[in-house]
């Protein structure tokens, strides 16, 4: 990746990306906790939270083999790494992120409706998760034009 | 140094991530339960009091522990019915109550089950209340409902209220319930096949009918 100038005359990108990385973190430890969750196979039986084994336990909530959760933490995983590069300066990063996020939310109001129109359920985890991807969008938001 | 720094940053987040995933799966990973031969033989004792359906010297036995409002336990009764059609004489069937506590109707539902056995139609009102799991589970007084069930199965309707709150009823549960405990049970469905416990991953219809058949192939009957 190149490496450009720095930015003398703000610091207000680089608190904007290390902001997003670390809200990037929170829906890292949430989607790794549900990817675990999936995979001893809690989801596939009762003993906690109803609304959520009918969200995780529903065909939505894996493609194939592979459960959601997990391509969540390659997302938040990515996230954050191009927030970080993005907050050492790295131009490339700053539009990936950008990018990312946009593919994230889009993703993030489809299983809003899943869940609200599908399922008739809420995950608690999954609305966690859907925070983190609004905060996130809120900073792509509000980053300056130039990036 | 400042130039591999973020390189330095993402490959101790990769790293965090992937150790505390690692330790997160072990912790969470239930205990491959199994019934001992001690466990098996005690209960062979009180085998009369157990459900039971298929032939007694059938060479698999799948045993549930199971709770009628939990959705997973609802998805997995019709392909166990299946299974029992399709493995016939090779397979028997085994239902104890575990009735989890944030179910609020579940055991209710359990003593309904008991108060319609102690009429001969435990089975009946299994895969009643199973099939119709949406509808009771949702409401906010069940007893009508499971009156109804009752009449729809012809039972004597007086009789069964008495006999929902019985003691008697409520101890059967209780007692079942304890069982499963003493096993290591957390969840449902909790299905053991020949005394050993079905991964919690394989309670799908798929799986468990794969598990069934390899089970009946290890053991075909004499």
């Amino acid at each position: 990746m190149e490496q450009v100038e720095p930015i003398s005359a703000s610091r207000a990108p680089t608190i904007l990306y290390t902001i997003a990385a670390l809200v990037s973190l929170a829906g890292l430890a949430d989607a790794t906790y549900l990817t675990v969750q999936y995979l001893t196979g809690e989801t596939a039986v009762c003993g906690g939270s109803w609304d959520c084994f009918k969200v995780l336990g529903s065909v939505y909530a894996h493609i194939g083999r592979i459960p959601i959760a997990g391509l969540g933490v390659i997302g938040y995983f990515s996230v954050f790494s191009f927030a970080t590069f993005a907050a050492f300066g790295y131009a490339r990063a700053r539009r990936f992120f950008g990018w990312l996020v946009c593919a994230m939310f889009t993703v993030t109001l489809w299983f809003l409706f899943v869940q609200f129109f599908l399922l008739h359920a809420f995950c608690r985890y999954c609305l966690f998760s859907a925070a983190i991807v609004f905060l996130l969008m809120g900073l792509v938001v509000a980053r300056p034009a130039s990036d | 140094m400042k130039r591999y720094l973020p390189f330095i940053i993402v490959a101790v987040v990769g790293l965090a991530t992937l150790g505390s995933g690692i330790a997160l799966y072990r912790a969470k990973r239930p205990p491959a339960l199994t019934i001992s031969s001690d466990q098996a033989a005690a209960r062979g004792k009180t085998a009369e009091s157990l459900h039971i359906r298929g032939p007694a010297n059938a060479p698999v036995t799948l045993e549930e522990y199971g709770d009628f409002q939990c959705p997973p336990c609802g998805l997995l009764a019709g392909p166990i019915k299946q299974l029992e059609k399709d493995y016939d004489r090779h397979l028997r069937v085994i239902f104890h109550h575990f009735p989890l506590i944030n179910h609020q109707h579940a055991r209710e539902a359990a003593c309904a089950a008991e108060a319609a056995g102690l009429q001969g139609h435990f089975w009946d009102m299994h895969d009643l209340l199973y099939r119709e799991q949406t509808v009771w589970s949702k409401a906010a007084d069940v007893r009508p409902l499971f009156n109804a069930y009752a009449g729809i199965l012809g039972l004597n309707v007086e009789r069964f209220k008495k006999d929902i709150d019985s003691e008697n009823v409520k101890a059967r549960v209780t007692a079942d319930q304890k069982q499963g405990s003493a096993l290591g049970i957390q969840n449902t469905p909790t299905i053991f096949l020949n005394n050993h416990a079905v991964d919690p991953t394989a309670l799908n219809p798929a799986n468990l009918r794969a598990a069934v058949d390899a089970a009946v192939k290890a053991k075909p009957s004499s």
